[in-house]
């Protein structure tokens, strides 16, 4: 019998980012390089990158990353496109065959806005009219998944090691600014690839470590606002819970992170500062039906940003460095020295501590 | 001394040597370097992965850096010093030994550390720590030092549902969120000469730090209160 060590033992995905605060565009390269080294905690059932600034020549456009399971379900979602976007490109995403990657479904990409007169008559603007279309198509077009659907970003995930969805997606023939990655070990949700990580809406993003066990009352809460759980994971939710706490409710990402990662009650009564204190309890009051409990760290991507947050216990880990203009997160400090042995600076943030950064010439979220 | 290049020679590499005294380079997160070793000094060069020194059950590793999360999981004996900082879960459920740590500890240092008969378990942090230093702590001493004087020596709910051992925090104020099933008290000339002067010693030498300046100040401790029963210690948070 193997001893413990001599076989691999779960430790629940893996996360890693990578940020540029100069804008500097980068390769994914360095992504897969940093996730690789945390191999041992995925299990082959899911990887996954995103990745922004990649898109340049199309960044005033949606670009949409689609699986299909099928053509008909391609001709439906095409023709649901159609009738509500105008489509400037379109192709299949460039993979490259390996065989650590099976069973891929039709993978497309499309570049679109919204028709104007359509988005005229919707009296919405152009993201809640985007937005509402693609979880139209994950929600009633069998067989059809919209994994991203951001500006001048994207995502690309697989079943399979992480290094090798990177192969796949041939992720070093991009460039961007932000880049986070996931390798993924599910404990008790099925390995698929809408399920792989990361999650999106628009441009934000979110790759998972960890275990919402608030994920029933979240998704109750997030489906009275229009969006739809259908992908079978956890981490889904959080996604739509921030874009529903940033987008429609306009709170900054740090006070979501006072929502989703709430101080205790008897830390905010121990709050000097009074107007804190308020503050903070409007935040739990108001919001109760997101916070988020058990074990979490999660990445989340956005245009000209990235947060890094824990839960507030800290059950899941999470290292943060800095070198010059870059910022790095990662699961494990290894996944941060494999591409920047010498940082400025590396810490543990602590649980339910949001470290944000930005680009330096972007105002914060 | 023997040098062992873990990207080349691997796990299986070092355990070949484990009880020489052997210089391991190139660590980038493998895990369970010195997992189960019984004799040996052991150097590591680079950031070793999880669980470095599990189940340790006598020899020394001396990590020249930081160690990540779980180092010292159910540590028996021997020594594990760390001239960096530790991740989350250090020395969780170690049962002998010393683990030194120059810098920081994460969340969860010490949690169920124990003692038995001649079987002491010690922990020494120079630094600062997170939350939930020396939950449920069931024997054992743990130390830390702040050397740095920071504010906040803990995080929140050390000591949460400890029922043995003591933490030793140099440092006047007792930490915040203290439970109420908790005693805190100064310490005195006595306790400082037998208990905290020995251990604070060895590990100023080890670091080649001033022992002197180490003990600079006055230390609290922080216990178990005993006319309190065990079944109340499991505080609701």
């Amino acid at each position: 019998m193997k001893k413990e060590g001599e076989v691999r033992i779960s430790s629940g995905c893996a996360i890693s980012g990578i940020f540029c605060r100069d804008g500097r565009r980068i390769t994914g390269e360095a992504i897969k390089k940093s996730i690789k080294v945390m191999h041992n905690r995925s299990n082959g059932l899911g990887g996954g990158f995103a990745g922004y600034g990649i898109y340049p020549q199309y960044k005033d456009y949606y670009a949409l990353h689609v699986f299909y399971d099928s053509q008909t379900s391609r001709e439906e979602t095409e023709r649901f496109l159609d009738r509500r976007f105008d489509i400037i490109n379109l192709s299949k995403i460039p993979v490259r065959q390996t065989s650590a990657i099976a069973d891929a479904p039709l993978i497309w990409r499309y570049f679109v806005s919204p028709l104007p007169h359509m988005l005229q008559d919707s009296q919405l603007d152009e993201d809640e009219y985007t937005s509402l279309a693609m979880i139209r198509i994950n929600d009633s077009i069998d067989g059809a998944y919209v994994v991203s659907c951001g500006k001048d970003m994207g995502v690309f995930k697989a079943v399979g090691y992480p290094e090798d969805v990177a192969d796949f997606y041939r992720i070093e023939e991009y460039e961007g600014y932000s880049w986070t990655a996931h390798g993924r070990y599910p404990t008790n949700t099925p390995g698929w690839w809408a399920g792989s990580h990361p999650f999106s809406l628009l441009d934000l993003t979110v790759v998972h470590n960890g275990e919402i066990s608030s994920y029933d009352a979240n998704r109750r809460a997030v489906e009275m606002y229009g969006y739809s759980c259908n992908l079978l994971t956890d981490t889904e939710v959080i996604t739509y819970i921030l874009d529903y706490l940033t987008r429609k409710q306009g709170l900054t990402l740090e006070e979501c992170s006072h929502v989703i990662a709430a101080p205790f009650w008897s830390t905010i009564a121990a709050t000097e500062d009074e107007d804190e204190r308020n503050r903070l309890s409007y935040m739990r009051n108001m919001f109760s039906s997101f916070l988020i409990t058990g074990p979490f760290s999660i990445l989340v991507g956005f245009s000209g940003g990235m947060m890094a947050l824990n839960d507030r216990l800290k059950l899941r880990s999470l290292v943060a460095a800095e070198k010059g203009h870059t910022v790095y997160f990662s699961s494990e400090e290894a996944a941060i020295r494999v591409i920047e042995d010498n940082p400025d600076r590396i810490w543990a943030p602590r649980g339910g501590e949001a470290v944000i950064v930005t680009l330096e010439k972007e105002a914060g979220r | 001394m023997k040098v062992v290049d873990i990207r080349k020679d691997g796990i299986d590499g070092i355990r070949k040597h484990e009880n020489e005294e052997i210089s391991v380079t190139g660590c980038l997160g493998e895990r369970y370097i010195g997992c189960g070793m019984k004799n040996g000094i052991m150097h590591i060069a680079g950031t070793p992965g999880n669980a470095i020194a599990s189940y340790l059950d006598g020899g020394s590793i001396y990590v020249d850096g930081n160690v990540q999360d779980a180092a010292a999981d159910t540590m028996n004996a021997g020594l594990l010093a760390v001239n960096g900082s530790a991740g989350d879960a250090l020395a969780y459920g170690m049962r002998g030994g010393r683990v030194y740590i120059r810098g920081d500890a994460g969340y969860r240092a010490g949690v169920h550390m124990k003692a038995y008969v001649d079987r002491k378990s010690i922990l020494v942090i120079g630094g600062r720590t997170g939350s939930f230093l020396g939950e449920y702590l069931a024997g054992g001493i743990i130390i830390v030092l702040n050397l740095d004087e920071r504010k906040d020596i803990t995080g929140y709910f050390c000591g949460n549902g400890m029922y043995a051992g003591t933490i030793y925090l140099r440092t006047q104020c007792p930490p915040v969120n203290l439970s109420d099933k908790l005693i805190t008290r100064n310490v005195g000339k006595e306790e400082m000469e037998s208990v905290i002067r020995p251990l604070v010693t060895d590990f100023a030498s080890v670091f080649s730090l001033s022992a002197a300046k180490c003990l600079e100040g006055r230390f609290m401790a922080v216990e178990a209160d005993k006319s309190k029963s065990y079944s109340q210690l499991y505080a609701a948070v």
